[in-house]
């Protein structure tokens, strides 16, 4: 037995390990990426059928980096539980699946973590009504929580922690989770804290509930790719950095094409007026110019997805720029 | 001669006749009965005022109370005046009508899934109505069909491909549920004969296949063949996701198929065997002239019963990812367009499965009368 599973092991290293993705998918055509089947602000198909989110702008700044057409993506949907065995068989060349980046997936799994495009975490959500601003002041208050999940546990150290009690009510689903905490059947709904704004959204009356500023997990969540293909890792890394970057320095979709004849060193290096990057990385030299101009820049895929003019309302916090007191950071484009 | 008056035939008491007499005997026959007849007919009253009210008279379909054609949820009625009694809002089911139907197939060429529909009436017909004209040459068809929708669906021979990952919603459930069902039914037939058989080596192997599938859940073989398959081929043969999908649900409802009809062909006497083979029957004939159509008749409601089953359980792919029907639901709500509208796109999709589902119990029992009459069964 313990052989037969070596030889799988080794068939499925052998076939995931093939260098060379870049030329794959130049030489295709097209991006193929994963995303969920379907999560509030992050992936969805709109109205005319085509894939649009927060998650989905980073397949399309890489597309746009190897092909300058943010639209050669196909998208392949994809669960919780097929995400991992999906990438691994090299069906799709990244995941942007709103992932959580952890040590076992990185390592353990075989996959390679580009960076973090959305820092979440764990957080609360009550009735404005029950008048409590604190987490610490839930004791004995019923909590609608998924079994099973890295939350429940997270929960119970919490208010282990903090020496307070509470009652579970466990539910399966979100939607149930929605149902349950609107029906009143529980004080306290807890989960990340995107996922909590989504469910604040479709209230019928979204005042009448509040989100916690406790945050108790750190859940930072990125797109990933397979291991072993070095190249390919650094083209969907520095893809994702550009959005960054572009944010940090001043760029976005519509001031691009000025910024060109700017005087500042590193926009020129960034929109490959000077020196050879894109070369580096078997991409074009404008790269980063054609994904600023057809995806934006961070803020503006933040804004225009989940940011607080959406149905969501998701505030920076810790995903704004480091200078303006978040901990978003990308090296340097240099 | 005055006293043949009195022969006049007296009618049989009011309350044994009529609507009044069938209420009395099947709803109100004693004080129990009549306690839970009361009880429904009180939840009728409540429920179906209430279900049409929100489903049709006060729901929103194109336009809100205002009037206002509706583009997003913030259009409908119930969401813009949270205080007013308003009803559903379809809006959502008919502006991604599209998408519920096809999935994301490009609309310049979704008359290829609209002439495989009208081919698949036209294939369905010869097997639906016996006594249709030209039934031989129909019945060449439909064997042909599959390979014909294949071309239609997927492309080649001069038509553009469409890769099935643009395929979706009602489009993907009917060709799970279709072809599931159509190549399940020969499969079935013959693991079931298999099993039967007095050939060790053959009715090993059907009663290990069929004993090893049913012993799993479904989704264990859609996990199988969504997340293990790819990775036991060999590189560069990448199967095609729904394949490997149609591939488990097609073995999947063969073993159960196999089971059923091997209960059809169990109940068929065994003198029904012996008259075959003294008249000089091979294996082959007999089974095909004398026990396949008194088994599989004798099988139908279970057969239909099965294939249902297989119907609704093509849902499941949405937990390896491909959008269905339900699928593509889930994908509407998860639009900040639409967030929040789960009533309407759950409804909606419960009565496009009952329609077909409903449609197919209904062919089966009219079926069942129309071969049970007239034909004396061996096995009856």
């Amino acid at each position: 037995m313990k052989k037969l599973l070596s030889i799988f092991a080794v068939l499925a290293f052998a076939f995931s390990a093939n260098a060379g993705t870049l030329d794959d998918v130049k030489n295709r055509g097209f991006l193929k990426c994963g995303v969920t089947t379907g999560l509030i602000g992050f992936a969805a198909p709109d109205d005319a059928g085509n894939w649009a989110g927060f998650d989905v702008d980073v397949c399309r700044a890489v597309a746009a980096a190897i092909f300058g057409d943010s639209s050669k993506v196909e998208f392949t949907t994809t669960t919780g539980k097929s995400r991992f065995p999906t990438l691994a068989s090299g069906e799709i060349d990244m995941l942007a699946r709103n992932t959580t980046w952890t040590l076992s997936r990185d390592v353990n799994l075989g996959f390679e973590f580009v960076g973090v495009n959305y820092y979440d975490g764990q957080g609360f959500m009550i009735p404005s009504a029950l008048g409590v601003d604190d987490a610490t002041g839930l004791d004995g208050a019923t909590v609608c929580i998924q079994t099973g999940t890295t939350t429940e546990l997270n929960l119970a150290d919490f208010f282990r922690a903090n020496g307070i009690g509470y009652e579970a009510l466990p539910i399966e689903t979100n939607d149930e989770a929605r149902e349950n905490l609107f029906a009143g059947r529980c004080d306290v709904y807890t989960t990340d804290a995107s996922g909590l704004s989504a469910t604040r959204a479709q209230a019928d009356d979204p005042d009448k509930w509040v989100v916690l500023p406790n945050i108790i997990s750190k859940e930072p969540l990125g797109p990933l790719v397979r291991h072993g293909d070095h190249q390919w890792g650094d083209v969907v890394r520095w893809s994702l950095n550009t959005l960054i970057i572009a944010e940090e320095l001043g760029i976005n979709s519509s001031n691009v094409d000025d910024m060109k004849s700017s005087n500042i060193p590193e926009v020129l290096r960034v929109l490959g007026v000077e020196g050879g990057y894109g070369e580096m990385l078997e991409l074009s030299n404008d790269f980063a110019y054609n994904i600023i101009k057809q995806v934006g820049n961070y803020s503006e895929s933040f804004d225009r997805n989940i940011g607080p003019d959406t149905p969501l309302g998701i505030g920076r916090n810790l995903n704004a720029l480091w200078t303006d007191g978040g901990i978003l950071y990308a090296p340097p484009f240099r | 001669m005055e006293n043949n008056s009195n022969f006049e035939t007296r009618k049989p008491p009011v309350a044994t006749t009529g609507i009044l007499g069938w209420c009395r005997q099947h709803l109100f026959s004693n004080w129990v009965n009549s306690f839970i007849t009361l009880l429904v007919i009180y939840f009728l009253y409540q429920l179906i005022p209430w279900f049409l009210d929100w489903s049709v008279f006060s729901a929103d379909f194109w336009t809100n109370y205002k009037g206002e054609l509706i583009v997003d949820r913030t259009f409908c009625s119930r969401v813009a005046d949270p205080e007013g009694d308003h009803g559903a809002c379809w809006a959502i089911i008919i502006v991604r009508f599209y998408q519920f139907m096809y999935g994301f197939y490009p609309p310049e060429q979704v008359w290829r899934v609209n002439l495989t529909y009208f081919l698949l009436v036209i294939a369905l017909l010869p097997l639906l109505i016996e006594k249709i004209p030209g039934r031989k040459h129909l019945i060449k068809f439909t064997i042909a069909f599959p390979i014909v929708a294949f071309i239609l669906l997927y492309g080649g021979f001069g038509f553009q491909i469409i890769p099935t990952n643009k395929w979706g919603g009602l489009l993907v459930t009917l060709v799970l549920g279709v072809f599931g069902i159509a190549i399940a039914f020969p499969l079935g037939i013959l693991l079931a004969l298999g099993r039967r058989s007095q050939l060790p080596v053959i009715s090993m192997f059907c009663t290990l296949f069929i004993e090893f599938i049913r012993g799993v859940p479904l989704i264990t073989l859609l996990f199988f063949g969504m997340v293990m398959l790819p990775l036991f081929l060999p590189e560069g043969l990448n199967l095609d996701g729904l394949v490997r999908v149609l591939v488990a649900v097609t073995l999947f409802q063969a073993a159960y198929m196999a089971e059923v009809i091997r209960g059809g062909l169990q109940a068929i006497p065994r003198g029904q065997y012996e008259a075959a083979q003294s008249v000089g029957l091979s294996y082959w004939q007999m089974n095909r002239k004398i026990i396949l159509p008194q088994a599989i008749r004798i099988s139908i409601p279970s057969i239909v019963n099965t294939s249902i089953g297989l119907f609704k359980d093509t849902t499941l792919v949405i937990i390896i990812g491909l959008l269905d029907l339900l699928g593509i639901g889930r994908g509407a709500l998860a639009d900040a367009t639409w967030m929040g509208l789960s009533n309407e796109v759950y409804v909606f999709v419960a009565l496009v499965f009952f329609i077909f589902t409903f449609s197919m119990s209904r062919y089966s029992l009219y079926l069942e009368k129309k071969l049970k009459t007239g034909i004396n069964m061996g096995a009856d």
